[in-house]
């Protein structure tokens, strides 16, 4: 399943996708969680019963402002946790 | 007298209030409760409406839909106090209640809580049949478009609950404010000479101030309504295209009783949306009753709650 966390807004689209068929059975023991400097990630069971990795409620309406420092205009050319999740199941839309 | 004269006339007595959406209920008189083996329950307490569904051996026996009262708690119960006063059934009876919505985490008597995305597609394609891909669920406050596999599950979703615009509450402003009942908005949208262009902002506050700008520009309401219908039809449709739209479009939610935001989003996609003799609105707490009944075959009927009506 992919799972798209975020929004659309006048300025642009700001979703980042999970593919939770590739983290389920993560082989770098969730790098994701520690790799993001906001501790944007976090566990959850899913409907499935499966364990995924998801972003907290608390960022999914405030992404575009969240993920600034780790965007170009941060001084990344990489991003942290698409970096850290092995499997490539983290993508950005922006 | 002008469209805008008649907007701003001042009103006598009580306010009318355009927006209240008809609360409906129904029941198989075809069958009996208590013959069922299983009786499952799917309550979906959403921002705006609430509804119950009872599942009879996996097969839909009665349901309750009606707005969201002020609390999360009361509003399951009351939606379930519909279903007890039409077939004398109470949660006692019921092996297992699968709570969804927004408020699944606050419904008293629930066994367990499921994301009202898992239940909208479990829902959408029992009620669509398993050829269902793509769902798009406008919801009272939220939208969101969901892909998913035969069997009902979900492969891919994305939900837009960060503002109003493409939404029923978005809907409901609209039809306040040009006085005309909700259930109309749809027709009257098609009655006009010309289709207008979608209104620029779809942001509900400043889409009701282009709203009057337009009636002050001398557009009749229905040529209003047919601009708002369009911005978001256009709206959803572009949250549509960030999952992919395949055959097989399922709406669920209240908007899919608004034939003016429908057919236009189907006009925009190029796909018929597939219809349904069952209300659009309870397909989130049918897919909940419907998991329910999935897993009492797994794991049995779980502990009697607590009776809530």
């Amino acid at each position: 399943m992919i799972a798209n966390y975020g929004y659309k807004d006048g300025s642009g689209e700001y979703y980042i996708s999970i593919d939770t068929d590739k983290c389920i059975e993560c082989p770098v023991g969730r790098a994701c969680l520690a790799a993001c400097p906001k501790a944007m990630f976090e566990t959850l069971v899913d409907d499935y019963d499966d364990e995924v990795v998801c972003i907290k409620a608390q960022f999914r309406k405030s992404l575009a402002y969240d993920c600034v420092q780790c965007k170009p205009a941060g001084g990344h050319t990489r991003l942290p946790c698409t970096d850290a999740c092995a499997p490539g199941a983290i993508r950005h839309s922006w | 007298m002008t469209e805008l004269s008649a907007f701003n006339a001042p009103s006598s007595g009580e306010k009318k209030e355009f927006w209240r959406w008809d609360e409906t209920a129904w029941v198989d008189e075809s069958r009996d409760w208590r013959s069922a083996k299983v009786l499952t329950c799917g309550i979906d307490v959403g921002s705006v409406s609430s509804q119950c569904v009872i599942c009879a051996d996996g097969e839909l026996y009665a349901y309750n839909s009606m707005r969201t009262g002020s609390n999360s708690p009361d509003s399951a119960t009351n939606a379930f106090a519909g279903v007890t006063a039409r077939t004398g059934l109470t949660v006692p009876d019921v092996q297992f209640v699968v709570g969804t919505g927004y408020g699944r985490v606050n419904v008293p008597f629930s066994h367990k809580a499921i994301t009202e995305i898992a239940c909208h597609a479990r829902g959408a394609n029992k009620m669509g049949g398993n050829s269902v891909r793509t769902i798009l669920d406008m919801g009272g406050q939220d939208c969101k478009a969901i892909h998913c596999d035969e069997k009902g599950k979900v492969t891919n979703f994305l939900m837009n609950d960060k503002c109003a615009a493409g939404t029923g509450r978005g809907m409901e402003v609209i039809s306040d404010l040009m006085q005309i009942p909700i259930a109309e908005l749809g027709q009257r949208s098609f009655e006009v000479d010309v289709e207008p262009e979608a209104v620029s902002s779809v942001c509900v506050v400043f889409a009701k101030s282009e709203a009057l700008a337009m009636l002050k520009a001398g557009y009749t309401k229905n040529k209003v309504v047919a601009a708002y219908c369009q911005a978001m039809a256009e709206r959803v449709v572009s949250l549509l295209g960030r999952i992919g739209v395949e055959e097989g479009f399922f709406i669920t939610g209240g908007i899919a009783k608004n034939p003016g935001v429908v057919k236009r989003i189907e006009r925009l996609l190029g796909i018929k949306a597939m219809e349904t003799k069952i209300d659009s609105q309870i397909a989130g707490a049918y897919g909940a009753a419907l998991f329910a009944h999935t897993l009492v075959l797994k794991q049995g009927a779980a502990k009697p709650l607590a009776a809530a009506a």
